[in-house]
């Protein structure tokens, strides 16, 4: 019987334990999804601008034929870049940009294209070498906290393959996009070739003004596309930062809550027992104190 | 007289905005300077240019600007920069520090293009910061 309870006390115990643990991940977590936050914020103004910059250009150069703006003729080959992770403990956030990024590529396939993974975080990085795929590029370390030269590294890698003859043909991009605190999505967005929208100005939209180009419109559009490609990829990389955070933190307020439900019950079990073996001492008292009075009683 | 409202931003961080009198920028094509009422412009800046923002009653805003651009309609003045530092955040000591450094690994390989590119930050951080070059 004492067994028994030595066994529940033991289990209470290292339960008790991990729920410390997984409860300081999850305030760890809370706190950096507002630092994420912060920093999705700060990039903010510079996306907006240089989306509107680009948005001028490609609205005022009349016969907008960069490279990086036309879709190439029978594209063979597809890079996709995938944000994950680079610690785990976050719930699904991995599988699920894996599992969007596998019906990506099905998707791919269905159109003729191959699609070649470039992967961000070891999470993705593991994912894929344990599987033996072939990755154009990989990226580790610094899923919580990218800085934009990450974001200029993996970008000049896809431009480069993008120009290339025998290289991709077109960038989509897998990350998840933070929308609350309780909400994150995976998105996919085709970055390049660059969508250009012939939209039918309504007179509420404000015509975005004449530009004048210093040098030439086309030297423009040369040096902002890879700066907007790069942005692009920044926000990505933010917003699965924050994601990540959040993701860590309802994983990490479950596990905690599980492990709280498990200390109740397992302390409701081992009262029961304790309480048990106290009514059996009782009961082994009284019979042997009835047997001797029995006995006594029986000799006189 | 109308007022140009300037917005500085790097993608890290909005580093400056306010209103402004004159804004002077270094273009590839040469030095820009926008006044209220300017056509609209969208300019390439140079790799270690300084940007001055010239405001009434008050001192010059001066930043180190390294690449970006510059984009000017109705007023509204923005600065995008790769990476940009106002002349008051610069430790010169450290601008100094790299200058030479830069200087040093040019003279060792007169084809070392990083090292070119880090002497023009160098110098342009120094000049943003008031210092002589």
């Amino acid at each position: 019987m004492g067994a028994q309870l030595r066994l529940l006390r033991r289990r209470i115990k290292s339960v008790k334990s991990t729920a410390k643990i997984t409860r300081a991940q999850e305030l760890i977590a809370s706190s950096r999804i507002v630092k994420a936050q912060m920093r999705m914020q700060a990039a903010l103004p510079y996306e907006r601008e240089i989306t509107r910059a680009v948005t001028g250009v490609v609205s005022n150069a009349s016969s907008v034929d960069h490279p990086l703006t036309v879709a190439k003729e029978n594209p063979t080959k597809a890079g996709v870049l995938i944000v994950t992770s680079d610690s785990g403990f976050c719930g699904g956030f991995n599988a699920n940009v894996l599992r969007e990024a596998e019906a990506l590529r099905g998707l791919l396939k269905s159109r003729g294209l191959d699609a070649i993974p470039f992967v961000t975080g070891r999470k993705g990085v593991t994912w894929h070498s344990f599987r033996n795929r072939t990755m154009g590029g990989q990226w580790v370390g610094f899923s919580r906290k990218p800085a934009y030269g990450d974001a200029k590294e993996i970008a000049e890698l896809l431009i480069e393959s993008f120009k290339d003859e025998n290289g991709i043909d077109e960038i989509h991009i897998v990350s998840t996009e933070f929308v609350s605190m309780l909400t994150q999505n995976v998105v996919v967005k085709r970055i390049l070739p660059l969508e250009v929208e012939e939209t039918e100005a309504s007179e509420s939209d404000v015509i975005p003004p004449y530009f004048e180009f210093e040098p030439t419109a086309a030297d423009v559009l040369e040096s902002l596309l890879p700066r907007y490609v790069e942005s692009r990829i920044f926000t990505a990389l933010l917003e699965s930062a924050a994601s990540e955070e959040a993701a860590r933190r309802r994983a990490m307020k479950s596990a905690t809550d599980n492990a709280n439900e498990l200390i109740r019950v397992f302390t409701m079990q081992m009262n029961q027992a304790r309480q048990a073996e106290i009514t059996q001492e009782i009961s082994e008292i009284v019979g042997g104190a009835n047997a001797l009075a029995d006995a006594a009683a029986g000799k006189e | 007289m109308a007022k140009l409202r300037v917005g500085v931003v790097s993608p890290e961080r909005e580093i400056w905005s306010g209103e402004a009198d004159m804004v002077i920028a270094k273009t590839v094509d040469g030095e820009i300077g926008i006044m209220p009422q300017h056509a609209p412009v969208l300019g390439v800046l140079v790799e270690g240019g300084v940007l001055r923002v010239k405001r009434e009653g008050k001192g010059d805003l001066v930043a180190a600007v390294h690449g970006g651009f510059i984009s000017v309609a109705d007023d509204e003045v923005s600065v995008l920069a790769e990476v940009a530092e106002l002349g008051s955040e610069v430790d010169v000591a450290a601008a100094r520090d790299a200058l030479e450094r830069a200087q040093a690994s040019i003279e060792a390989d007169q084809e070392d293009a990083d090292a070119a590119i880090e002497a023009k930050r160098a110098k342009a951080r120094l000049r943003a910061a008031g210092e002589e070059v």
